[in-house]
């Protein structure tokens, strides 16, 4: 068991009020999660006493901060048990690294009537560049379809594989909306038989769960440090050695050049020739405490501990009359995101409702309105839980949709 | 503003059973407009004859407060002249809801209706009346309202 006790005192923004005098109870973690002391101490840290540009300088203060960002890498490789270290990227976020995929790896291997496959759950940042991509190209793109449990139809992933044109399948581990795990090994499995390659949408998943890059075997995965603890604008993304070497640069610039003449320049090597400008080194210091932090607690008992809260949150929100639940009811196959509509209470009615008794909630479509349209709904309200959340919270959160359907006289 | 005051009787009314709900064959003024934070979406159709709005409807989804909004507006147009319509203003619909001091995100909310009015007679305007010195002048109306 974790002692949330403590955790909670790591979190100074949970000491606050809201409303005057409302404690927070704050479920918007699939949004962006808070930050503990030890992250905000690092980047302050930086800043206080080794600000400096990394990698070329030969003072000092770039010496610690190069070797302060580096160390990162080291630990985002272990973290995610990946071999090789310089197959992890840093960028601003998932959506920057699954455009980067789409620019420097699309465009050169997508061409006409070749096939990408995503899915009606992902997030719009692993749709939109998709699109872009396909009708640059004349390519087509496909969807899987998700069923009334909220979980992939994966046999039209065989339909499609069975053509021979598909290049890339791309989906996200758990959906930020359903909260569904998506059975990832068995879809990699499918496709690396047909010799399509694999993207991995992390974003969602590694805050929670223990995630093996090397035992999951896709081709390219990405997820951002601001859902797990670590600031915002820094993010990873990691692919196969094989397969960013093959790749053209997405920003051109300092840094990821080997020499630069007028007419022609030579790649550095990787991962730098995928990181041109000075990149935020404050925040990918951060990074780092974040991950030290969730080390510590350890993800089997992030996991845990998420399963417990959602399993007490779907128990007392089922028992609300009126109350339609999105996703799949088994905690084994969802995290910790509850997705739901209560009555006819728009979810911005019902979030507003809430937020004055301090309970921060999701409202709208969630930046997944290919889902929405599925669900054949315009917005949903999603709780989604983290390691500082608490049952009391959740009966807070419970008591107040209570409140909200007595307002709407329901 | 609370919830309590957000929510009157009045509001979740115009809610459940919003009047002049539909669309309207051949409309002088047909506009749709959504809201790409939240999703909410709202079409309006009017129709104009001797200067009058003589018939208004509108369809959408979304919250209370846009809906109820919107439903409120038309009848507030209906029947109106032209020129009373091309003035109304952000604080004509607010009074008219009864809401005041909405945050900043839910206050778009309320003003989706106007703001798709606005567009419309904009149209109106350029299109049908060629008064392209009135069309620009609520064109900077309807973009200054959030």
């Amino acid at each position: 068991m974790i002692n949330i006790e403590n955790i909670r005192n790591d979190f100074p923004i949970l000491k606050r009020k809201v409303h005057k005098d409302k404690a927070l109870v704050y479920f918007d973690n699939a949004a962006t999660t808070q930050k503990p002391i030890q992250v905000i101490d690092a980047i302050s840290n930086y800043y206080l006493n080794y600000n400096s540009n990394i990698h070329r300088a030969v003072h000092e203060l770039a010496e610690e901060a190069t070797i302060a960002y580096e160390t990162t890498r080291d630990k985002i490789a272990k973290f995610v048990n990946v071999k090789n270290r310089e197959e992890i990227i840093f960028v601003r976020g998932t959506t920057e690294a699954i455009n980067l995929v789409a620019y420097a790896w699309g465009r050169q291997n997508v061409n006409k009537d070749d096939i990408i496959i995503t899915t009606e759950y992902e997030h719009h940042s692993n749709i939109v560049p998709w699109q872009l991509l396909t009708k640059e190209k004349g390519a087509r793109l496909e969807y899987i379809g998700v069923d009334d449990n909220g979980e992939l139809l994966l046999d039209q992933l065989d339909k499609y594989l069975e053509t021979g044109r598909v290049k890339l399948v791309t989906f996200s581990q758990m959906s930020n909306v359903l909260g569904t795990i998506t059975d990832s090994e068995e879809i990699i499995r499918r496709c690396k038989k047909k010799g399509a390659k694999v993207l991995v949408d992390g974003a969602q998943s590694v805050p929670h769960l223990k995630v093996d890059l090397q035992k999951l075997d896709c081709d390219f995965f990405a997820f951002s440090a601001h859902k797990m603890l670590g600031p915002t604008g820094v993010g990873v993304l990691w692919a196969r050695k094989e397969l960013l070497e093959n790749m053209v640069p997405f920003n051109g610039g300092g840094d990821m050049i080997r020499e630069v003449h007028k007419y022609e320049t030579t790649w550095n090597d990787l991962p730098y020739k995928f990181e041109a400008g000075t990149p935020n080194i404050a925040d990918v210091i951060g990074f780092s405490a974040a991950i030290d932090y969730l080390e510590k607690i350890g993800m089997d008992k992030v996991r845990e501990h998420e399963i417990e809260i959602t399993k007490y949150a779907l128990d007392k929100i089922s028992e609300i009359k009126g109350i339609k639940l999105y996703g799949p009811m088994d905690t084994a196959k969802r995290g910790g995101v509850i997705s739901f509509n209560l009555g006819d209470i728009h979810p911005h009615d019902l979030a507003t409702i809430i937020d004055e008794d301090g309970v921060a909630i999701r409202s709208g479509h969630h930046c997944a309105q290919v889902l929405m349209e599925r669900l054949d709904v315009s917005a949903t309200s999603r709780a989604s839980f983290y390691i500082y959340n608490t049952k009391d919270e959740v009966d807070v959160f419970v008591k107040s949709l209570y409140r909200a359907k007595e307002l709407f006289r329901l | 503003m609370s919830s309590a005051d957000i929510y009157r009787e009045i509001i979740l009314d115009y809610y459940r059973n919003p009047r002049n709900y539909g669309k309207l064959t051949n409309p002088d003024i047909a506009q749709r407009d959504s809201n790409p934070l939240c999703g909410d979406e709202l079409e309006m159709h009017l129709n104009i004859k001797d200067n009058n709005v003589v018939d208004v409807k509108f369809t959408g989804k979304g919250c209370a407060i846009s809906q109820a909004s919107a439903s409120m507006l038309t009848e507030l147009i209906m029947g109106k002249s032209f020129e009373d319509v091309k003035k109304l203003s952000k604080e004509d619909i607010l009074d008219n809801l009864g809401l005041h001091d909405l945050g900043p995100a839910r206050i778009k909310c309320a003003l989706l209706s106007l703001k798709v009015l606005k567009s419309g007679l904009y149209s109106y305007l350029s299109e049908k009346l060629q008064d392209a010195a009135s069309a620009d002048k609520i064109k900077e109306e309807a973009s200054g309202l959030y």
